[in-house]
């Protein structure tokens, strides 16, 4: 059985239709990426499979017992709430002092127990939410652009590990994310959203349909040519970047 | 229950007991950044006030009706896209016009308006007494029992939401809790000073926390001490007692953070 299913999801807000005839679905272990541009609803798919919004028409089935682990785009902690990472860890759960230690021990941030969150790094802040949302050990993992902000060393990194866990725990992935050609790589299924899912499967498949170069253009095709080059041979001809940055471009004129 | 007969007595458990249930609670309306809805629930409980003396039912009751009332309608409209900041000033403000205009209707009962305005702590009675301290316990029950659901959620609702807790009953508890402390603590520090029995403490107690538990703890014991201060210096300055606690509460608040402020720049330099 699905971990989440959907069926004919939609959701309306303040009169504006953002997903409509969403049937998605995403099973044990698998990695799951949404892309789109901006505005096309990825993260409020996102919200409705968590619960946090209310679908207007069809509906969101989890298994049962379903536990979930979530890592949001963002998370602002208001300067008066003092926050320890230990403390943080601990939320919504208690566990005990070892199950704390090893978490911090495997996101490779071993003394920092007592540091307030406010006083991390983008790249620990975002290492200290993934260990968190791993606590309960899940079934599955949601991750909403989780690597903004992040260099490109610090998200590949972090995509390493996502796949690590996935290996270690076996737990799935559904992420949404802008680095498309690590989302390329990093994922068994890619869905492309823009209000409805335009095509979806595996990451070849998608980034030769046609609904998809209309949203991203061809240079997308080339971040994933780039990509498998860059994965036979491990070095970056700066070709990437231009590309990456065209994509980004595209996502702020779509919005 | 002897001890219960010396007026002072009472006053001090009645201090007591607002500061363990307002500090805490504060502490939320602090990281939650709803001061001002705090605010609005306190002036609004003038109306209730007014009302309850207007129809012979207990003030406790009616100002807790009023909180209540009003504590909804702000939540109601708050998810709505309504500018909060301006529209909280309108209630709060409104409300209390209301809740004085209402009181001057009043005839006959001779009503000592200061009294609610600015609280009558030396005044407490045993059913006082025992209201408060009801209320407290309530209260207090409500964030020990509800504490981690309540931290996540304040936190980040999704993250409250993807772990199973419903974040809009959390932040109903914490509206419930807020018209409690509001009806409890008229008496001690009246209707315009409630508000800062939530926030200062909190505030003062922030430099010296580096976990929510901690701040929630030093707050309560700071906002204790004010409540204790505040009673032989109003006695000895012949002050009223409400106000001369609020400014306890202000010189620990600019102690602590002038305090962190040193601690800081020396740190620095």
């Amino acid at each position: 059985m699905s971990l989440i299913r959907t069926e004919g999801l939609g959701v309306q807000i303040g009169g504006t239709r953002i997903l409509e005839h969403v049937d998605f679905a995403i099973e044990r272990g698998e990695i799951v990426t949404i892309v789109g541009p901006n505005g096309s609803g990825k993260s409020t798919l996102l919200r409705a499979i968590i619960g946090a919004v209310k679908p207007t028409e069809g509906r969101v089935g989890r298994a049962p017992g379903l536990k979930i682990g979530y890592v949001p785009q963002k998370l602002h902690i208001d300067p008066t709430l003092p926050m320890t990472v230990g403390r943080f860890l601990n939320l919504p759960q208690r566990h005990p002092r070892a199950a704390i230690r090893s978490a911090l021990e495997r996101a490779g941030l071993p003394d920092l127990a007592g540091r307030q969150m406010t006083n991390l790094s983008g790249g620990q802040f975002q290492r200290v939410l993934l260990a968190r949302a791993l606590m309960n050990t899940p079934d599955l993992l949601i991750l909403d652009e989780a690597t903004q902000g992040l260099d490109q060393p610090g998200s590949a990194a972090f995509y390493q590990r996502i796949e690590e866990v996935r290996q270690s725990m076996g737990c799935a992935v559904l992420m949404v994310s802008h680095d498309l050609h690590v989302v390329m790589s990093a994922s068994d299924r890619v869905i492309c959203l823009n209000r409805h899912i335009c095509c979806e499967g595996q990451p070849e498949h998608v980034a030769q349909a046609e609904e998809y170069r209309a949203l991203f253009g061809s240079g997308t095709h080339g971040a994933l040519a780039l990509y498998r080059h860059t994965h036979d041979h491990a070095h970056d001809d700066g070709e990437g970047c231009t590309h990456s940055h065209d994509h980004d471009r595209d996502h702020e004129a779509a919005q | 229950m002897m001890m219960l007969d010396d007026f002072m007595m009472r006053a001090a458990l009645a201090g007591l007991g607002v500061a363990l249930a307002a500090a805490p609670l504060g502490c939320f309306v602090v990281w939650r950044r709803m001061a001002y809805f705090g605010d609005a629930t306190a002036h609004a409980s003038i109306l209730g006030v007014a009302l309850a003396l207007g129809f012979g039912v207990s003030v406790f009751a009616g100002a807790l009706v009023v909180a209540l009332i009003m504590a909804a309608t702000v939540s109601t409209l708050s998810g709505r896209g309504y500018a909060m900041d301006t529209l909280l000033g309108v209630l709060a403000h409104s409300a209390l016009a209301f809740g004085l205009v209402a009181v001057s209707f009043l005839q006959g009962v001779r009503i000592d308006l200061m009294g609610y305005l600015f609280g009558d702590i030396l005044a407490v009675g045993k059913t006082d007494l025992a209201v408060i301290w009801g209320g407290a316990i309530i209260v207090v029950g409500l964030l020990v029992w509800r504490w981690q659901a309540l931290l996540t959620a304040t936190l980040n609702p999704d993250l409250a939401q993807a772990s199973g807790i419903d974040p809009r009953h959390e932040q109903l508890g914490l509206t419930l809790a807020l018209a409690l402390v509001v009806a409890v603590a008229i008496k001690v520090v009246g209707v315009l000073l409630i508000a800062a029995m939530l926030i200062v403490p909190a505030a003062a107690a922030r430099p010296m926390a580096h976990t929510p538990e901690r701040m929630a703890l030093i707050a309560t014991v700071l906002a204790a001490g004010a409540a204790m201060g505040g009673l032989p210096v109003s006695f000895a300055l012949d002050t009223p007692t409400g106000p001369t606690i609020v400014c306890i509460a202000a010189f620990i608040f600019a102690l602590t953070t002038g305090a962190a402020a040193i601690g800081r720049a020396s740190a620095r330099g």
